[in-house]
């Protein structure tokens, strides 16, 4: 259920790197914690990110959740679509759903963050 | 946590339970925006077993219902419903509340869950002088409310209750899916509906035989989130956010709730004072010009300065927009007047507009 190519972080972000740029989104149980979302707000392209910096606000009819980068970079694409279909987060939010497009930094970022395996056994510690 | 008769139900459908002042109660089953969208356009379902029922008997029954509430009492028959309110001295809201005519020396007050063990402790403490007996019988009722465009279609089957004959705000007591019921067309949704009550023990033969009923029709259990969205779309009060013992009747925009000529009750000379000194504030009904989602709490500003918090707001899921309630100074609420609401670091642009924002039309 979670692509073994991405990375995660505790605050449920994804970052999948691909060659010097990263796709950053949220993750299932994310999407399924904040319900339906009909608002987000995304950053303009060209703004600079450190690790753990807020990235916009994602929200759902009860809640508002902030989202934070994964890894530090610069925003060179925003993924649009969700503008005008918001819904896209929760339908498929490790596809279509993705939230913003990063030219990556510091390519060591990813080494503090979680793999599929160990962010499973992250979520099932959740559970308890 | 308290826990109403159909909890086993939830669980069963696979709800999102929260806690709710108290309460373990469903917020969504399959989502907000489809079971909202259900409620407008097929029927929704919704466990509302948390309320409080207080049920007023004796000869001065009606006397102290009066005394209590702005609305006209007198008015109604036996098994007519009125909506109302308990006010203080100071003409705010202890409560908004239903009121039932089961006899013409027995009321029913049906109350806001968060505010049962309030609103009982206010009735007791004005019994004094009044020949009346007061019960908190909340523990014994099950609610279901049954809301939507077919809730008629689908309820029909299963009762004895001429549903056909049932006005708006009537009630009448009959058996639904075999148990004995009270029904009223009465909700909190801007649909047609009804709203069931029951002291027997197994509510939930008539929370499935109503979602069997209904399934080829497109029912749906219906949360509490939804629950709220759709109450906001049709500018329905909740206790807590729009109204409190800080707002007066007037200035929440309930003066026909209010019967000046039936007699005095408690907050009606400072009611009447500030319907004849003209109210210094008014709730109204805003839609944002910019993107963004309005919500409770958030500052208000009015030529750069705040003068209010919103009191609700959210994206309304049938309407597509995003609309609140605020209570401006009353000469910025003309319909058109524009102001700011500030979301985190932005000012956003939002419009005074006509409420009730959502009216069915059927």
């Amino acid at each position: 259920m979670y692509p073994q190519d991405f990375y995660y972080t505790k605050d449920h972000e994804w970052v999948q790197v691909k060659g010097d740029q990263a796709l950053v989104g949220i993750t299932e149980f994310a999407q399924k914690q904040l319900g339906d979302v009909v608002y987000i707000e995304l950053p303009a392209v060209g703004t600079q990110l450190d690790v753990h910096q807020t990235i916009g606000s994602i929200e759902s009819v009860k809640a508002v959740s902030e989202v934070f980068s994964p890894i530090s970079g610069e925003v060179v694409d925003v993924n649009s679509e969700l503008n005008n279909s918001p819904e896209l987060v929760n339908q498929d939010p490790h596809g279509k759903g993705w939230i913003l497009r990063l030219k990556v930094k510091n390519k060591a970022d990813v080494n503090s963050l979680m793999k599929a395996t160990e962010y499973e056994k992250f979520l099932e510690g959740l559970e308890h | 946590m308290k826990t109403t008769r159909l909890n086993a139900n939830h669980k069963k459908l696979g709800a999102k339970l929260i806690e709710f002042f108290g309460w373990e109660m469903p917020v969504e089953y399959k989502g907000i925006i489809d079971e909202h969208l259900a409620v407008r356009t097929a029927a929704g379902l919704f466990d509302v077993s948390h309320m409080g029922e207080i049920l007023i008997t004796g000869k001065e029954a009606l006397a102290f219902v009066q005394h209590l509430t702005p609305n006209d009492a007198s008015r109604l028959a036996v098994n007519q419903v009125q909506y109302t309110a308990l006010t203080t001295p100071q003409g705010t809201f202890v409560d908004d509340m239903l009121v039932y005519c089961l006899d013409p020396e027995k009321y029913l007050l049906v109350v806001n869950a968060a505010n049962t063990d309030k609103d009982y402790q206010w009735v007791i403490t004005h019994l004094a002088g009044f020949k009346v007996k007061a019960e908190n019988l909340s523990d014994s009722y099950s609610q279901l409310a049954l809301q939507g465009p077919k809730a008629a279609e689908i309820l029909k089957p299963l009762t004895d209750v001429r549903l056909d004959e049932m006005k708006s705000f009537w009630a009448a007591w009959g058996k639904v899916a075999g148990i004995d019921t009270l029904v009223s067309r009465t909700g909190y949704t801007g649909e047609d509906g009804f709203e069931i009550y029951t002291t027997a023990s197994n509510p939930g033969v008539i929370w499935d035989a109503i979602l069997e009923s209904g399934k080829s029709l497109g029912i749906q259990p219906i949360g509490l989130g939804a629950r709220d969205t759709l109450r906001l779309e049709a500018k329905l009060m909740l206790y807590g956010n729009d109204i409190d013992d800080k707002t007066t009747v007037l200035e929440a925009d309930l003066k026909w709730i209010i019967k000046f000529k039936k007699g005095a009750f408690l907050g009606s000379d400072v009611l009447l004072k500030q319907s004849e000194g003209g109210i210094r504030r008014k709730i109204v009904g805003f839609e944002l010009l910019d993107r963004g989602i309005a919500r409770p709490h958030y500052p208000v500003f009015v030529g750069g300065e705040k003068v209010a918090e919103v009191r609700s707001g959210t994206f309304a899921p049938y309407l597509k927009k995003s609309i609140g309630l605020v209570y401006l100074p009353i000469e910025k609420t003309e319909i058109g007047t524009e102001f700011e609401i500030g979301i985190r670091d932005k000012k956003v642009r939002a419009r005074v507009i006509p409420t009730p924002f959502y009216k069915r039309n059927y």
